[in-house]
């Protein structure tokens, strides 16, 4: 009953992927797996180690390319080539190191490489718009209620929940539809981590669809919709969060017996 | 919601003013443990009362001129090393790039009679060439910065002894070569300069605030940019009149201030700025974000070598000649150790184009206080080691005190 049900029925997915197989020589990663995840819905995808849910990521990251399998983007089909393709399309990946420069101040990491600047001169060297750069962020953090001491402060001395939040919000800022998170809550304490799941809540209220990848099932049944479960290379469960319970996604993820009697492959 | 949004706004629009924000800065500076120009120039203080007082004659302009015209060399090559260190590599070669151009400079005016524009030319290019192709060694085929510039230091020094040929020296006879580092601006020149600078300062600081205002965030009121801007104008006012007591502004001074304004706007301002600063930080996220890594890191070396060929410009200008020691000696260290004492980092990602100048000060005024001391240059490089060693460890010891927090 809960293993097969489409979940919210806002429309068509904002990024599907249909019978995607993956595999490195005779190692097969994945197996004809279907994925999708909704605008305003938080997908958490679980499994075991090897259980392919990095290769998975990877393929919506546009790092690795399928063997088989096609790719929707807003309900067009489309090649995720590379990891630029990817969030080109609006496909924004926060990895667990963050990605973040240390000694650059919050506006600068949210403007990373895509630096608004003028004038006078060309090319590298043109100026810094910094004045719109600042407001531009103040809002986007404003909107997502993230709280900073100020925009001007290196991101190091920042707390690991506020560095997350700002990698988060810089997806926000680049105008993704799409945000996958690698373990966003992996390093954080109780207090971080309830930060970064309230992010996590308002990124699904601005509509944005939100898939991450955890091996904390707390965090997982705090902030998902829905769950999808990835054994040995298949997708062998899809849970409702609302009406499942974590001892049934163990089961699917262990591949023991689910509650249902149903026998999970 | 709405009252907190209205709160920020209130915050923003009413921020602590003058002293008392001053104040503020200062102490969230020291407690993050970025002391900025404060020790160096502290220490400059201390170094300079030192010797005024062994040696009344160290603070007359006639001295402090001298030593500007002392450090023109070192300052130049300073700034091309806190570039390469801003984007965490290293750049062994620039003294011998310097002596090698120096040389280039000396065969063609003197012994093919170049065009003087032409000889400068060819200096300038050969000296980006060599960037060129250490920048290409270092990241196209990955040998790291220290080995492709350490064999560079050595490859560059034989250059320079084949191309100074069995003399050893070439003497350089062109007028306006020399002159570079022998003549000096008269007072109206220096003054209109020094005016045209200190004007666009204060251009500059009127529009950022401008600016904040148009784009509604808290802006400095206008009573502290003009104490900031007049403060700047003592400074520069008080030097201009310092070396017009003497023969007037060096062209060399000219030089210097000049090379390090335009790189302070384009390490501070520019977007290719903002880049290095985040290669020096993280180069994978540089690398992730869309940044250019490879290409900016061989433009720094380009950079740097074509500075380290304005040095032995200056090297050849103030000799009067190029010998097989210009660029040798501890011409590298120094630059190094003149970036390092300003408060440039080794491994990356911090760093000022200023601290160049700062440590290049340090440096030259221990040198040239210990000669008019009558002390060997023994001495004078174990004093610059103890300063060297006494300005990394007070830095580290502030970011630690500021790690534990």
């Amino acid at each position: 009953m809960t293993m097969t049900q489409q979940p919210n029925p806002q429309g068509q997915p904002q990024l599907a992927l249909t019978g995607i197989s993956k595999h490195f020589g005779s190692v097969v990663a994945l197996d004809n797996v279907d994925f999708e995840v909704y605008p305003g819905e938080v997908v958490a995808l679980v499994g075991d180690n090897g259980a392919g849910k990095s290769t998975l990521i990877k393929i919506i990251a546009g790092v690795y390319q399928p063997n088989a399998g096609m790719i929707t983007f807003d309900g067009r089909a489309v090649h995720l080539s590379s990891p630029q393709a990817a969030s080109a399309l609006g496909i924004a990946t926060v990895y667990q190191d963050l990605a973040l420069c240390d000694n650059l101040d919050v506006v600068a990491n949210l403007f990373l490489g895509r630096e608004r600047a003028s004038a006078p001169l060309a090319g590298p060297l043109r100026q810094l718009s910094e004045e719109a750069m600042e407001r531009q962020a103040i809002d986007v953090l404003h909107s997502l209620s993230v709280n900073l001491p100020s925009v001007h402060r290196p991101v190091a001395e920042l707390s690991g929940g506020q560095r997350q939040s700002i990698a988060v919000s810089r997806a926000v800022l680049w105008g993704s539809k799409v945000v996958l998170l690698d373990e966003p809550t992996a390093a954080l304490g109780v207090e971080q981590t309830a930060l970064v799941q309230q992010l996590i809540v308002r990124l699904r209220e601005r509509g944005l669809g939100v898939v991450i990848i955890s091996h904390n099932l707390a965090d997982v049944f705090k902030v998902a919709d829905r769950i999808i479960v990835l054994r040995l290379g298949r997708r062998v469960g899809t849970f409702q969060r609302r009406a499942t319970t974590p001892e049934e996604v163990v089961a699917a993820i262990t591949g023991g017996v689910s509650l249902a009697g149903e026998e999970v492959h | 919601m709405a009252t907190t949004e209205a709160q920020t706004r209130a915050a923003q629009a009413a921020p602590p003013t003058g002293w008392r924000k001053l104040q503020l800065a200062l102490r969230q500076q020291m407690a993050r443990g970025e002391l900025g120009p404060w020790p160096v120039l502290a220490g400059l203080a201390i170094i300079w009362a030192i010797f005024q007082t062994q040696n009344a004659h160290f603070l007359t302009a006639r001295n402090l001129s001298n030593l500007i015209l002392q450090i023109g060399v070192l300052g130049v090559l300073a700034i091309g090393v806190v570039l390469v260190l801003l984007i965490g590599e290293i750049d062994l070669s620039l003294g011998a790039v310097t002596g090698v151009c120096a040389g280039v400079l000396g065969v063609t005016l003197t012994l093919h009679h170049w065009n003087i524009w032409a000889a400068l030319l060819a200096t300038i290019i050969v000296g980006a060439a060599i960037g060129v192709l250490q920048g290409v060694l270092i990241v196209g085929i990955g040998v790291p910065s220290f080995l492709v510039t350490l064999a560079g230091l050595l490859a560059w020094g034989g250059v320079q002894i084949i191309l100074l040929g069995d003399a050893g020296e070439l003497i350089i006879y062109d007028s306006s070569v020399r002159a570079i580092s022998s003549a000096y601006f008269t007072p109206l020149q220096s003054g209109v300069l020094a005016g045209l600078v200190l004007a666009g300062y204060g251009w500059t600081l009127l529009r950022q605030r401008a600016r904040r205002q148009q784009a509604g965030l808290s802006a400095p009121t206008v009573g502290t940019l003009v104490l900031r801007w007049a403060a700047v104008v003592v400074i520069v006012a008080a030097s201009v009149a310092l070396m017009d007591a003497y023969f007037g502004v060096p062209y060399i001074l000219a030089v210097l201030v000049a090379l390090a304004l335009a790189l302070t706007w384009v390490t501070s301002r520019s977007v290719y700025g903002r880049h290095l600063y985040a290669i020096g930080g993280n180069k994978e996220a540089a690398r992730r974000a869309g940044i250019k890594v490879g290409l900016i890191t061989v433009s720094v070396f380009v950079i740097a070598s074509t500075l380290a060929a304005v040095g032995g410009i200056l090297a050849a200008s103030r000799e009067f000649a190029v010998s097989i020691g210009t660029g040798g000696g501890t011409l590298l260290l120094d630059a190094i150790a003149a970036a390092v004492i300003g408060g440039t980092s080794l491994f990356g990602g911090r760093g000022q184009i200023y601290n160049a100048l700062l440590g290049a000060l340090v440096i030259g005024s221990v040198e040239n206080g210990l000669d008019l001391l009558g002390q060997p240059s023994s001495v004078k490089d174990i004093a610059t080691g103890v300063i060297l060693v006494a300005a990394v460890s007070i830095d580290a010891i502030s970011r630690r005190r500021s790690q534990a927090r």
